[in-house]
């Protein structure tokens, strides 16, 4: 009984999706190319791959839609996406989301980790940090800082470090397009990139008054 | 060529000379850069190899690589490179310059396919033919305009597959070439990046290769240049000569049409 009104409501919440996500699909322009590029993109790649690198290569919705909208969507499904990447966000078993700023700064920095095929793979065991500086300023004194992303310095100096705010930065951290559908910023905790506990030091660095993000 | 290869070492060294600012470990690069300012591009001695393994007889039919078709008839290199890949009604196929090369040693010179593409890329103490090749067929393309329009259908088609592949996001940093290659003016750390969805952006970073990467000690073809791009993104590597790769070039080279080539290049 219980369980076939679970399957009901399960088959309703997917027809309640439908209907946007096949108008979408009608006015995307290429279908027909974008199926053919994804045959010829699948069949580049070696059949002797390992089979986790080869899922390297699958998409979920959001990565779909964002590709198919060359990273765009429309409003109604941007809140879609944003509302179905708000639902994964996971926490620390002990519900502590500020962790130790000097952790979080080291993290920052690394940018090596994750690289797989045949010809320069990382060694085992390479650290996997956030690579924050990749795209952001953060701290005053590191001048080699990208520019993909705004500049964060001073961001809990701006912001405070009010319970609200931290829930923001960890959540951000941990899904991006949970606030913004198709951002440029990797999903570091939907993807395991980085740990609950890693992304609550990365939050320190940025929030705790005494990290250099905010001190300097 | 010197010319060009000294303004660019110049401008290189300015770049670097900010960056050391910054971190005192690029020193040595500086260091390498000043080596090479006194020898010039590297590249160029690769270019002189791939010039005479082109004349030489080789492989088990004993034929050169002279009769060799890049797209503008048997044995025609200038200013073929720039107009590459193009659509071939012997193969029925959209080559670039490494698929061609490949192709012509196989049916000039009877190598296989495996013999081939064994080291398409040099490590050190393991040279690479085809990089040598391909860096003399380049270098018969400095000063010339890229002229890829992807007319043929079979070319268009590669050119949205290609335009599909740019903007396809996938792997554990949901990247796609567009995050750091579709905006104007960004850069990573302090490495800057092009803009490859406009004629000027793309006829940067494709009219230099191959180039001669300082960091790598090697020269590197295009290939080589957009397979690396995929290990960065944390995907698996997609096969050497492999449409994808393929079809990202004809988008890149569409986009660059109109802009000049400089090649060999030399670059971080």
């Amino acid at each position: 009984m219980t369980r076939t009104i679970a399957r009901l409501a399960l088959a309703a919440a997917g027809l309640a999706l439908l209907p946007g996500l096949a108008q979408a699909q009608k006015n995307a322009p290429h279908n027909d190319i974008a199926a053919q590029a994804e045959q010829v993109f699948r069949s580049s790649f070696r059949a002797d791959n390992p089979k986790y690198w080869m899922t390297r290569l699958d998409q979920d919705e959001a990565m779909r839609l964002c590709s198919q909208y060359r990273d765009n969507p429309p409003p109604k499904m941007r809140a879609q996406i944003e509302k179905a990447q708000m639902a994964t966000i996971r926490y620390p078993v002990e519900g502590k989301l500020i962790g130790d700023w000097k952790e979080g700064e080291k993290l920052a920095a690394v940018g090596t980790g994750g690289h797989i095929g045949f010809i320069q793979p990382d060694p085992p065991g390479r650290l996997r940090g956030g690579n924050c500086y990749a795209c952001h300023q953060l701290a005053k004194k590191e001048v080699a800082y990208g520019t993909i992303g705004p500049s964060l310095q001073h961001f809990g100096k701006l912001r405070g470090n009010s319970d609200e705010i931290i829930k923001y930065t960890y959540d951000k951290i941990y899904n991006s397009n949970a606030f913004s559908a198709c951002t440029n910023m990797p999903r570091f905790g939907l993807h395991s990139w980085l740990t609950p506990e890693q992304i609550s030091h990365i939050v320190a660095f940025l929030v705790d008054p005494e990290s250099p993000v905010n001190k300097d | 060529m010197h010319s060009i290869v000294q303004a660019a070492l110049a401008a290189a060294t300015v770049g670097l000379a900010g960056a050391a600012l910054a971190q005192g470990s690029t020193m040595d690069e500086i260091a390498k850069y000043r080596e090479m300012l006194a020898d010039g591009n590297p590249a160029e001695l690769l270019e002189a190899k791939g010039e005479e393994l082109w004349k030489k007889a080789r492989g088990p039919k004993n034929a050169s690589l002279e009769q060799c078709d890049m797209g503008l008839g048997p044995g025609k290199l200038e200013g073929a490179y720039a107009q590459l890949p193009r659509y071939f009604a012997d193969t029925k196929k959209v080559m670039d310059a490494e698929s061609r090369v490949v192709h012509c040693m196989v049916s000039l010179q009877g190598f296989t396919q495996e013999e081939a593409t064994k080291n398409w890329f040099s490590k050190p103490g393991r040279d690479s033919d085809i990089e040598a090749l391909v860096t003399y067929i380049g270098a018969r393309s400095n000063g010339e305009k890229i002229n890829v329009p992807a007319r043929h259908p079979e070319e268009a088609r590669m050119a949205k597959i290609g335009e599909h592949i740019f903007y396809r996001r996938s792997g554990p940093q949901d990247f796609s070439c567009a995050i750091c290659h579709g905006q104007e003016g960004k850069r990573i750390r302090l490495q800057e990046l092009g803009n490859l969805t406009t004629q000027a952006g793309a006829g940067t970073a494709m009219g230099n290769w191959p180039s001669y990467r300082v960091s790598q000690g090697a020269v590197w073809t295009m290939q080589r240049r957009l397979i690396d791009c995929m290990r960065q993104a944390r995907w698996p590597e997609p096969k050497y000569l492999s449409d994808s790769v393929i079809a990202l070039e004809v988008f890149l080279q569409k986009t660059a049409s109109g802009t000049v080539m400089q090649t060999p290049g030399i670059k971080r």
